[in-house]
């Protein structure tokens, strides 16, 4: 992966600044990059990754295994869309082997995810079955453990 | 008869009374002292082992993993080495008789200086350079012989100044490119120089080359690949910097068998050999370390770029260092020794750095910045810098 794309990716926030001295690259060089990845939809988007167990509010997330009938002309792409465009859907993968659709989806409580896939997601046309669970536990997400391992018992001067 | 020993002092040997204790030692009791401090002085990885490395010790452990191994080492990781050796550094060696597992480099570097010399051989070392080679040499009876380098030659070593210092007992150079604490590396029209001045002079080369994978836009060459040269040297290498495995303590040697064979009685006598937990993760290291080894190598890159920046936008002279994780900068236009400017840096803005002259007395005039550290502490520790510097 570029080397710029990579550190962003493991720190959206760092400066144009700072990059452009790791990269030896100069500031104008860093936007221009940049900005013409966000312009050609390469960078989709800046999140800060929660540890929402830390944050104290109640969450309940399902992954939904979901199987449809693809269309043709428009394969599966045009359900998985219609399913993504819901607000409480966090991601939709294409997946091989014994269901289609991968759905993850975050509400409030057991209840309002429950209504979500009998109420919208399974009342699609094309959606044959879904299977749902429940996540009970987050350990790690978007590459970042949600707990600190780092164990530094270095010396503070070594040779 | 009388024994007229006053003091257990009068015990210790004499020629390690007369080694002085490490620099490094010293200022560390003094930073200990101190809380939060930003400690650009540490000389190993802030990378944890990569955990594909760590959880395969973890395996290893829980099959019974417990034993000795051969002297030498385990089978699999000789040979691991030695395909390691000839894809990275051109170099053959035969994993039956030419490779020796040790613990760390620091072991290996012990027995080869002991295999090699006898009391009064000279050895040659270049300055500044880490802290034990003259004290090994000296526990080996041997006596030490800095060939200085200099900033205005990137550190590197010149035959002039070889040829000045070798004499008939000179049996040994050692050589530590990159280095640290430098960072300097050796191009290839230098390794062939020097080939050429060992086999003039008749000299062992010991090339511990423990910082190699850690070199950045530079070609990395290695003496032990120039032909001729197979016969006469020791190529030291280990997995403590480029797989940030410091506390595993692997390392190894590889030289022809009668070398190889010399140093194995010492090690064989010693240390018996290299703890089987390391010797397993070294394996895994090997078979499927490149991409971690990868990622450390360029994010070491980027920081040294962001440190050598902050350095010089604090009004210090570096050279960009080509390899191993530290930058050696001047601040002798300050007017200040070493010694000094660190304590003061320490005391007036928390940030421990290490004076030169802990790596030898041309390091005077010089601090050691390590970069393996987060960006944001760099910058910071940069940040301090530049209002110190702005008082002096």
């Amino acid at each position: 992966m570029n080397e710029l794309l990579q550190l962003l990716r493991e720190n959206g926030r760092e400066s144009a600044e700072t990059l452009a001295t790791m990269l030896g690259l100069s500031v104008e060089e860093i936007q221009n990059q940049i900005q013409s990845w966000e312009e050609a939809g390469v960078i989709r988007g800046y999140q800060a990754v929660i540890n929402e167990e830390a944050t104290e509010v109640d969450y309940v997330r399902a992954a939904i295994e979901v199987r449809i009938t693809p269309e043709r002309g428009d394969g599966y792409d045009r359900i998985a869309l219609r399913i993504g465009r819901f607000p409480e859907v966090e991601s939709v993968f294409l997946m091989s082997g014994g269901y289609d659709l991968l759905v993850f989806v975050k509400g409030d409580n057991l209840r309002t995810v429950a209504s979500f896939v009998n109420q919208r997601l399974a009342t699609i046309e094309g959606v044959l079955s879904t299977a749902t669970h429940f996540t009970l536990k987050t350990y790690k997400d978007q590459g970042v453990l949600m707990q600190d391992e780092q164990y530094d018992e270095r010396l503070q001067v070594s040779p | 008869m009388m024994n007229d020993s006053k003091s257990p002092h009068d015990f210790v040997a004499p020629h390690l009374k007369n080694v002085p204790r490490s620099g490094i030692r010293d200022f560390f009791e003094i930073v200990n002292t101190r809380k939060d401090v930003i400690s650009l002085g540490i000389g190993e990885p802030d990378f944890i082992t990569p955990w594909h490395i760590r959880e395969s010790s973890i395996y290893a452990l829980n099959r019974g993993a417990t034993s000795y191994t051969a002297n030498l080492g385990l089978w699999e990781l000789r040979k691991a080495i030695s395909e390691y050796v000839n894809r990275r550094f051109h170099a053959d060696y035969d994993p039956a008789t030419e490779i020796m597992i040790t613990v760390g480099v620091s072991e290996a570097l012990d027995v080869a200086i002991r295999a090699l010399i006898s009391p009064g051989d000279e050895v040659l070392y270049h300055e500044p350079c880490y802290v034990s080679y003259a004290p090994v040499i000296a526990f080996a009876h041997g006596i030490p012989v800095a060939v200085e380098t200099h900033a205005d030659d990137d550190f590197r070593l010149r035959i002039d100044q070889l040829e000045a210092k070798v004499t008939p007992r000179t049996r040994v150079l050692m050589l530590n490119f990159p280095t640290n604490p430098t960072g300097s590396v050796l191009h290839q029209k230098d390794v062939e120089d020097i080939a050429a001045f060992a086999i003039r002079h008749n000299l062992v080369v010991i090339t511990d080359e423990i910082y190699s994978e850690l070199t950045y836009e530079a070609e990395r060459v290695s003496i032990a690949a120039v032909p001729g040269m197979r016969e006469r040297t020791i190529f030291l290498n280990g997995f403590s910097k480029a797989w940030a495995m410091t506390g595993y303590r692997i390392g190894f040697s590889c030289a022809p068998a009668p070398l190889t064979d010399a140093m194995m009685k010492l090690h064989q006598y010693t240390m018996l050999c290299a703890p089987i937990l390391a010797q397993k993760a070294a394996i895994e290291a090997l078979a499927n370390g490149d991409d971690a080894l990868a990622h450390m190598r360029s994010t070491y890159r980027q920081r040294r770029n962001l440190m050598v920046d902050g350095l010089q936008a604090a009004g210090l002279r570096c050279h960009i260092p080509q390899g191993a994780f530290y930058t050696f900068a001047s601040i002798g236009h300050f007017g200040m020794r070493s010694h000094d400017f660190a304590m003061r840096f320490l005391e007036e803005e928390n940030v421990a750095c290490v004076p030169g002259t802990a790596f030898g007395a041309c390091g005077e005039g010089f601090i050691r910045c390590a970069y393996a550290t987060g960006t944001a502490k760099i910058e910071t520790a940069m940040e301090r810098l530049r209002t110190f510097t702005s008082r002096l």
